[in-house]
């Protein structure tokens, strides 16, 4: 038969582009809607962050991780903290441990919050349901400005424990806020998950299956999505996680609307642990005895937490001075990227930002 | 009767031919009047139509801030009235940037095909005993054709800019545009055969019942085929911000960027008059409040009814957009169509439709619409999400440590 001849065309999509999530840029091949071929292009954000690290002491580089994933800078400072922790051997007071719990799990919340509005936004419902999300997400940067004063870049933890300790009135709004969240939860969840367009927009589109999760190493709500039941909270328990009681929410499938009903479920187990975190804390000092220039013996550590996006790792070697010889950052958007192509080949146009949208990048962290 | 706000071509050219009876030019007074009452009327329509454009702008931003916990535009003027001129006033003074390898001519003339044929709608809409143009008696037959237009004017855009998102848009927003067309005739068909008229005037007085209660499903699938024509969400592929950064009108900038999206808000309130005079009975209404008032709040209802939606649903896919045009939406329409043709035919008693039948008419389609859209929400829908607790994959099962 017959037809028209037609031809693929190739579109530059980013790094200037409104969904994006950044400065990505993938070069996309289309014939017609439907995506034949996909090639990301990283490192328009690209700072440096590790080599900096090398002309900078211990504690002043907490400041560049805060940088790195600009959403959720409260697990960036955990992971890196740890790791320097576990480097000079430096030993965390209790109560130090279970604020940084708190902190991280309000951080998952924030960051879990804006991945669905954005989501959402990809999805094209204007920018309402982001609206929502942020909403929420702003009564918890207010809990993080009562600590320490910042909103986005925190830089609150230490190695050895916290900057300070938290203030009377965060109790106070940390109850209101652990009260009303799962209220809200159960809003956007009346809203959202039942929506007939959002079913017909994620179900069973951009399938990511278990296998493919594990071989490209995808970890944090990607991989339970996937059905894999793998959280470091409980593999390789930190902090005092192994003292508090949560589920790990798992997917059916592991397709768009998977990846955001997990992400909603976290959210609701975080609230638990924070509830039980509150109750179980008691007075104590909130900072080991650390001087500001750590002089780690020269070795290596690599210590990783379940940050929001997922495995968040630092690796560093020590070669004895107040600066690492060597950081190395695993970075869990950059490498939750990898099975991108196999994701997306074979949908259309706007399942590609959709899916891009639940897998949920920070480009800071992409980058570094 | 002579309608209160005199915009009316009779009126116009009586009281031209008057002046220039008066003024002495006998022989020429008939072309003269005509012309000069053409023109001024419709610089009188197209000024009021561009007004309340501005006036709806400020309006869809101030409901759907709302929507969105926000205040919305609230500086320039009170409660922020001004905004819209002030955008327009910056839009005017922005540098007219044509793309070097666009096509110049289809360029430039694709905002101007745009609006057209939206501002020629209003002349056949009877928001009063009369409409701008008289009487035309196709009213329904000219919009059909005219809103047609739109497809070709978007796909002018896009081609012309010469850009690939562009280009996107504009094949989406043809192919969008020209199967929801077929829909949108099918809802107007069934309205003719209720009214047994195509002049609009005519349409809006036979509905001794409002014909969105007569035929709810007509009024389902004209309101879906027109909100897709209109290319809002959930069918706004054609400029799918998320997608394709800003779809058709990507390369346009200043007046010509200001034209596309005067067209562009204009549709909402062109359509929301067209649906006021097909399904909520024109300008009927009881007494101490005008027929134009019950015209205007009628036409708020739907419009804010679309934004309601616009601020609330996601987007359709492109394929299950046309999916839901050719399946669904085309099913109903003609489901709905042979309802009213065997109602009428058996209820009709010499051409003519009493208040009776219509309220009879209205109680079966009612019953069957209700009993169609569940049918069909359980063939094409997604049933309610109650799915069995997930299976944990066995690779990397971290099992039973994990309680």
């Amino acid at each position: 038969m017959n037809t028209l001849r037609t031809e693929p065309i190739t579109i530059n999509l980013g790094p200037q582009h409104p969904s994006t999530h950044g400065v990505f840029r993938l070069r996309v091949t289309f014939d017609g809607e439907e995506i034949v071929d996909l090639e990301p292009v990283f490192g328009y954000l690209h700072r440096g962050t590790e080599k900096l690290a090398e002309t900078r002491n211990y504690t002043q580089i907490i400041t560049l991780t805060d940088r790195m994933d600009y959403v959720a800078s409260m697990s960036n400072n955990l992971a890196y903290v740890r790791t320097v922790e576990s480097l000079a051997n430096i030993s965390v007071p209790e109560r130090a441990q279970y604020i940084r719990v708190i902190c991280a799990e309000l951080q998952r919340i924030a960051s879990h919050l804006m991945a669905t509005g954005f989501l959402l936004n990809d999805l094209g419902a204007l920018a309402t349901p982001l609206v929502y999300c942020f909403r929420e997400r702003e009564k918890i940067l207010d809990l993080f400005e009562m600590l320490c004063g910042a909103r986005i870049t925190l830089s609150y933890m230490r190695p050895g424990g916290v900057f300070q300790d938290a203030p009377e009135e965060f109790w106070h709004a940390l109850n209101t806020t652990v009260t009303d969240l799962p209220h809200f939860f159960d809003e956007i969840e009346s809203l959202i998950s039942t929506n007939e367009i959002v079913l017909a927009r994620t179900r069973g589109v951009g399938i990511l299956t278990d296998e493919q999760a594990i071989a490209n190493s995808v970890s944090g709500p990607n991989l339970r999505a996937a059905r894999v039941k793998w959280d470091l909270r409980k593999s390789n328990t930190y902090e005092v996680y192994d003292r508090l009681k949560f589920d790990i929410p798992i997917g059916h499938e592991g397709d768009t609307y998977d990846r955001y009903l997990v992400r909603i479920l976290e959210m609701r187990e975080s609230v638990k642990i924070i509830a039980q975190c509150v109750e179980q804390i008691d007075t104590g000092p909130i900072r080991s005895n650390t001087p500001f220039f750590i002089r780690p013996p020269a070795g290596e550590a690599y210590e990783a937490i379940e940050g929001p996006k997922g495995e968040l790792g630092f690796y560093m070697v020590s070669d004895g001075g107040v600066a690492p010889y060597r950081c190395k950052v695993r970075a869990p958007s950059f490498l939750n990227l990898t099975p991108l192509k196999e994701m997306i080949t074979g949908w259309k146009m706007g399942d590609l930002i959709t899916i891009l949208g639940s897998i949920d990048i920070v480009l800071g962290e992409v980058d570094r | 009767m002579h309608s209160p706000l005199l915009l009316d071509f009779t009126t116009f050219y009586e009281l031209f031919f008057k002046a220039f009876d008066t003024l002495g030019f006998e022989a020429s007074a008939h072309w003269m009047s005509y012309t000069a009452a053409g023109i001024s009327l419709s610089f009188i329509a197209i000024n009021l139509l561009i007004l309340s454009t501005a006036l709806y702008t400020w309006f869809e931003r101030r409901t759907i801030a709302r929507f969105q916990v926000r205040r919305g535009p609230n500086r320039n003027g009170p409660y922020g009235l001004l905004q819209p001129f002030a955008d327009v006033i910056k839009l005017i003074m922005k540098e007219d940037t044509i793309p070097e390898s666009a096509d110049k001519v289809v360029f430039t003339l694709a905002p101007i095909v745009l609006l057209a044929p939206t501002l020629l709608i209003i002349t056949v809409i009877p928001m009063d005993d009369s409409t701008f143009l008289g009487t035309l008696n196709i009213g329904i037959l000219f919009i059909v054709g005219i809103t047609s237009v739109n497809s070709i004017a978007i796909f002018m855009a896009g081609w012309g800019s010469r850009n690939k998102y562009a280009i996107l848009g504009s094949m989406r927003g043809a192919a969008m545009l020209v199967s929801y067309e077929i829909p949108m005739a099918l809802g107007i068909t069934s309205v003719l055969l209720l009214s047994g008229s195509l002049a609009m005037k005519t349409i809006a007085d036979s509905q001794l019942i409002w014909f969105i209660l007569v035929m709810p499903l007509g009024f389902f699938v004209f309101m879906a085929a027109a909100m897709a024509e209109m290319s809002r969400t959930p069918f706004d592929q054609i400029e799918s911000e998320s997608e394709l950064g800003s779809g058709y009108n990507t390369e346009f900038s200043g007046i010509k960027f200001a034209i596309l999206f005067l067209a562009e808000f204009m549709a909402p309130i062109v359509t929301s008059a067209v649906v006021t005079t097909l399904f909520l009975g024109g300008n009927q209404g009881f007494s101490p409040i005008p027929g134009p008032i019950w015209f205007i709040l009628k036409m708020f209802v739907v419009i804010f009814i679309l934004l309601w939606i616009r601020s609330t649903w996601p987007r359709l896919r492109i394929d299950q957009i046309m999916g839901f045009a050719w399946k669904p939406l085309f099913g109903l329409g003609i489901i709905n169509i042979f309802l009213i043709a065997l109602e009428s035919q058996i209820l009709m008693e010499e051409g003519k439709l009493s208040q009776n039948d219509m309220l009879i008419m209205s109680g079966i389609n009612w019953v069957l619409t209700i009993v169609g859209l569940l049918v069909m929400f359980n063939i094409y829908g997604h049933k309610r999400y109650n799915r069995p607790d997930p299976i944990p994959s066995q690779l990397a099962n971290m099992g039973t440590d994990l309680q």
